[in-house]
């Protein structure tokens, strides 16, 4: 089918659990499938984002990666959408905020338990850590929210057949959760 | 003949003394709130409850109802209003929603899902909050602690205590521990206090008494807090009693011991 709805996805500093939730679509997603086709996403292995129309990101931000992958994702989706807590808020990975990036790394690398042949990674080719793990809607313009830990793969399901079918996707009571 | 305001349309009878929330809880209307609770002093901070009097914004809490008042609460434009001071109240503490205890119990929680918050807006702050996990019975997590003051106000006026209080302007506001060394375990404090329960965050916790309810069946996640609240602050609310969880029937039976609390009850059986 030609013209089908182009959607990319990509995980920054999240679990894979939102992923993981969208595939909980189970049979509904071959009725997705005959609308949509995916850009760059872990389910395509598409390395680089091409022109879409909707951008799902799971995550926040916590690297200096995950802002050039979310500045691509931004210049390459129509839409863009937060999706669970992390992208929204920076979830559990905005829980190593309080702490400094020195002690967390000490801690990770060098003085944990359990710890052998202790050193600080530092391969040029990692990308460097920020300072604190953000929300995305504080980089780019971010179009919905799709809150939840994971949003349940109903939610995903009521947010894209809305927008399909040209409806404003707003969410029921029973589908807004942030845990 | 009762004296009436009108709110949204709807005549509703006060008396004398009555505030606007008083008197539309009484009448079944909810009024979206965290910082009032009924018999506590009202303290008006968290303008949650911001309605519209004759032209003006008020806090319904704290502003008397009087014959001639035609009252706006729910609009589009206050849902916004309200909207956005949750989400304030969220990104000037730390709130994350799956690592906290309270989830689905919690009041900040069950207002934002009322309001259909979906994203916190603004920039977030992460301010640095401690942990007092000093007390044998009771944690104390800054991180959530909303400055609604109803600890402070439980221990004075309830508890006969005066453990907790609020210090500091703007954002450097914090919630303070009356003890020579600012812990909670050098205070008088007991777990069956009111303050101990009345926290609508997960701000004030009961130790030991954690998932007793599991994520995705407690009050929140399948009651809006308008229903909730008006049947637990004795208004005319549309849902029977027995629709309600368990742990919310129990409230009002003043004796129960500490372990039989869950945080979902709040002050529920000692404030009233």
């Amino acid at each position: 089918m030609a013209n089908k709805i182009r959607v990319a996805t990509t995980s920054l500093a999240g679990c894979f659990g939102c992923h993981m939730s969208f595939l909980d679509l189970d049979e509904r997603l071959l009725a997705l499938a005959e609308v949509a086709e995916f850009d760059r996403s872990p389910i395509t292995d598409i390395e680089h984002c091409g022109p879409c129309d909707i951008g799902l990101i799971e995550g926040g931000v916590c690297n200096s990666e995950n802002v050039h992958v979310l500045r691509e994702f931004r210049k390459n989706c129509k839409i863009l959408v937060a999706v669970g807590a992390c992208a929204i808020n920076g979830g559990l990975p905005a829980l190593r905020n309080p702490i400094s990036l020195e002690d967390c790394l000490l801690e990770a690398y060098r003085d944990g338990i359990g710890v052998e042949n202790a050193q600080i990674p530092s391969d040029p080719e990692l990308p460097l850590l920020l300072d604190k793990v953000h929300p995305i809607h504080e980089v780019v313009k971010i179009d919905y929210f799709l809150p939840g830990c994971p949003p349940s793969a109903d939610v995903f399901w009521a947010f894209l057949t809305a927008l399909l079918e040209g409806r404003d996707p707003t969410l029921p009571y029973e589908l807004v959760h942030y845990d | 003949m009762s004296k009436t305001i009108n709110i949204d349309g709807q005549n509703i009878p006060f008396s004398e003394g009555q505030t606007i929330i008083e008197a539309a809880t009484a009448a079944g209307v909810y009024i979206p709130h965290l910082c009032h609770k009924p018999g506590y002093t009202p303290h008006g901070s968290c303008k949650l409850c911001t309605v519209n009097v004759n032209g003006r914004n008020c806090s319904a809490c704290t502003f008397p109802a009087a014959e001639g008042q035609t009252v706006i609460n729910n609009s589009e434009e206050l849902r916004h209003d309200r909207m956005r001071i949750t989400q304030m109240l969220f990104v000037e503490g730390n709130h994350l929603c799956p690592s906290c205890e309270k989830s689905g119990n919690c009041q900040l929680q069950g207002v934002a899902y009322h309001l259909n918050m979906l994203d916190n807006h603004f920039p977030h702050f992460y301010p640095l909050r401690e942990v007092d996990a000093s007390h044998p019975d009771i944690l104390i997590d800054h991180n959530r602690c909303i400055f609604c003051t109803l600890c402070v106000r439980a221990s004075r006026e309830k508890d006969g205590k005066s453990v907790f209080d609020i210090s500091g302007r703007g954002i450097h506001k914090h919630l303070i521990i009356n003890s020579p060394s600012g812990k909670l375990k050098d205070t008088n404090i007991d777990v069956n206090d009111c303050a101990a329960h009345v926290c609508p965050t997960g701000a004030i916790l009961i130790k030991r008494t954690g998932y007793q309810v599991p994520i995705g069946q407690r009050i929140y996640d399948h009651h809006q807090i308008s229903e909730v609240a008006l049947n637990e602050e004795g208004g005319a609310g549309s849902l029977p009693a027995a629709a309600l969880p368990p742990s919310l029937e129990v409230a009002g039976q003043g004796s129960l011991p500490a372990a039989a609390l869950t945080p979902s009850l709040e002050g529920a059986g000692h404030g009233k």
